[in-house]
């Protein structure tokens, strides 16, 4: 399971409120789950558990210890230029000493090269959410944690997560998504959270 | 260590492109102007009191990016996507006043000079003040990181950072002022001072970043 995560028993309290309770689910290398559920209902308490940054009430979470994250806000400086705000995580989370070409081939995999020039602030919604994306890809991450990534993308850049995140998976990545919007992902657990009754 | 220099360079870059360094030291040259307005232009009583000015006016000024320090990077998810790489926000903390300091401190010995120069101070005392500077700067760059972190997120953080951060720069303020008259002895406290924050500081600046991710 070094590749993959795993939910064992999982409980979610915020603000005293019980999101989800039991919550068991395993994803192994290659794998894929996306969670739905209407609005409020712990999606992204799930993502933000998974990638350890909220502490569940009960039970543990295992997986893959490196994890790249793609959260509601983007984590891109607005003044500095895309490329270079991307070559900052980029530097931070490889071994290697040259991350400017992992940020070239990940921005030229999310359509945005011509965009590594221009300052973050910027970008349009959609892409900045791909610019996102684009930090997740150039990350070297086995597991990616997506929180409503085609939030603001057009069709075509749906199309282009798909693909990236099978991209992933057929190179044994694993991927956990929460959406509310219909992302394709081929054979992947369908994890439907429910207001507790 | 490299990802340790890789968060000071970006901090470090942000602060000067960001204009908070010339802010910074365009406040504290204003404060420091302020007080011969206000004391008048007997040059006899300015060169008395104005290494303590000096000092007053440092202080303030450390006030100006304190909202700046961590609460923008809590906001957009920085601090989230620093959690998720696995390093520990006391050590993030550390980072952010090593940048805060170099950005703050070096500037504002320089702006001292010529604050000095406006005081009409002597160069003794402006020695004494530049070593006080050296000593308690590092301090005050600690103290600011910390209550930033504690602030962050909480609405009017400005205003609720000044009340937490200026009783706790008192003696930072107290020695600092003192080591001008007061030779050796108040120069080893001034030093015990900026320590003890420097050591703490990350610790408490660390624990809230975490806390505020909740």
């Amino acid at each position: 399971m070094s590749d993959g995560l795993a939910f064992h028993d999982v409980t979610c309290v915020r603000g005293g409120r019980v999101l989800f309770e039991g919550l068991s689910l395993a994803i192994g290398g290659g794998g894929a789950a996306i969670v739905t559920g209407p609005n409020g209902v712990g999606k992204s308490s799930l993502i933000r558990v998974a990638a350890g940054l909220l502490k569940p009430a009960r039970g543990s979470v295992s997986g893959a210890p490196v994890r790249a994250l793609m959260a509601e806000a983007a984590a891109l400086d607005g003044e500095r230029r895309l490329g270079v705000a991307l070559r900052f995580w980029a530097s931070l989370d490889g071994d290697d000493a040259a991350p400017g070409p992992r940020v070239a081939k990940a921005l030229e995999a999310t359509g945005l090269a011509a965009l590594a020039a221009v300052p973050v602030r910027l970008l349009s919604t959609g892409q900045r959410r791909r610019a996102a994306l684009a930090r997740v890809v150039a990350s070297q991450a086995p597991l990616w944690l997506l929180d409503e990534p085609a939030n603001g993308l057009d069709d075509a850049s749906v199309r282009l997560l798909e693909a990236l995140v099978a991209a992933h998976r057929a190179r044994g990545g694993t991927v956990l998504v929460a959406t509310h919007l219909p992302i394709d992902l081929p054979e992947a657990q369908a994890i439907a959270l429910e207001r507790p009754a | 260590m490299s990802a340790f220099l890789t968060l000071v360079g970006r901090d470090l870059a942000r602060a000067w492109a960001g204009g908070s360094v010339t802010y910074t030291l365009a406040f504290f040259l204003l404060v420091a102007i302020l007080f011969p307005f206000a004391i008048g232009p007997d040059a006899a009583l300015l060169a008395r009191v104005g290494g303590g000015v000096i000092w007053a006016a440092a202080l303030l000024a450390a006030l100006m990016p304190v909202e700046r320090l961590i609460g923008p990077d809590a906001e957009s998810g920085v601090l989230d996507q620093f959690a998720v790489r696995g390093l520990s926000m006391a050590g993030v903390a550390a980072a952010k006043i090593a940048a805060h300091w170099l950005a703050f401190g070096p500037p504002l010995m320089l702006a001292a000079v010529i604050a000095a120069g406006l005081l009409d101070l002597p160069g003794q005392t402006l020695l004494r003040v530049e070593t006080g500077l050296l000593i308690g700067t590092p301090g005050l760059a600690a103290l600011a990181v910390a209550t930033s972190a504690l602030v962050s997120g909480l609405r009017g953080a400005g205003a609720v950072a000044g009340l937490v951060m200026l009783p706790l720069a008192v003696p930072l303020l107290i020695f600092g002022a003192g080591s001008i008259e007061g030779g050796m002895g108040a120069v080893k406290l001034l030093a015990a001072v900026s320590l003890t924050l420097i050591a703490g500081a990350p610790f408490v600046a660390g624990a809230a970043m975490r806390a505020g991710m909740e």
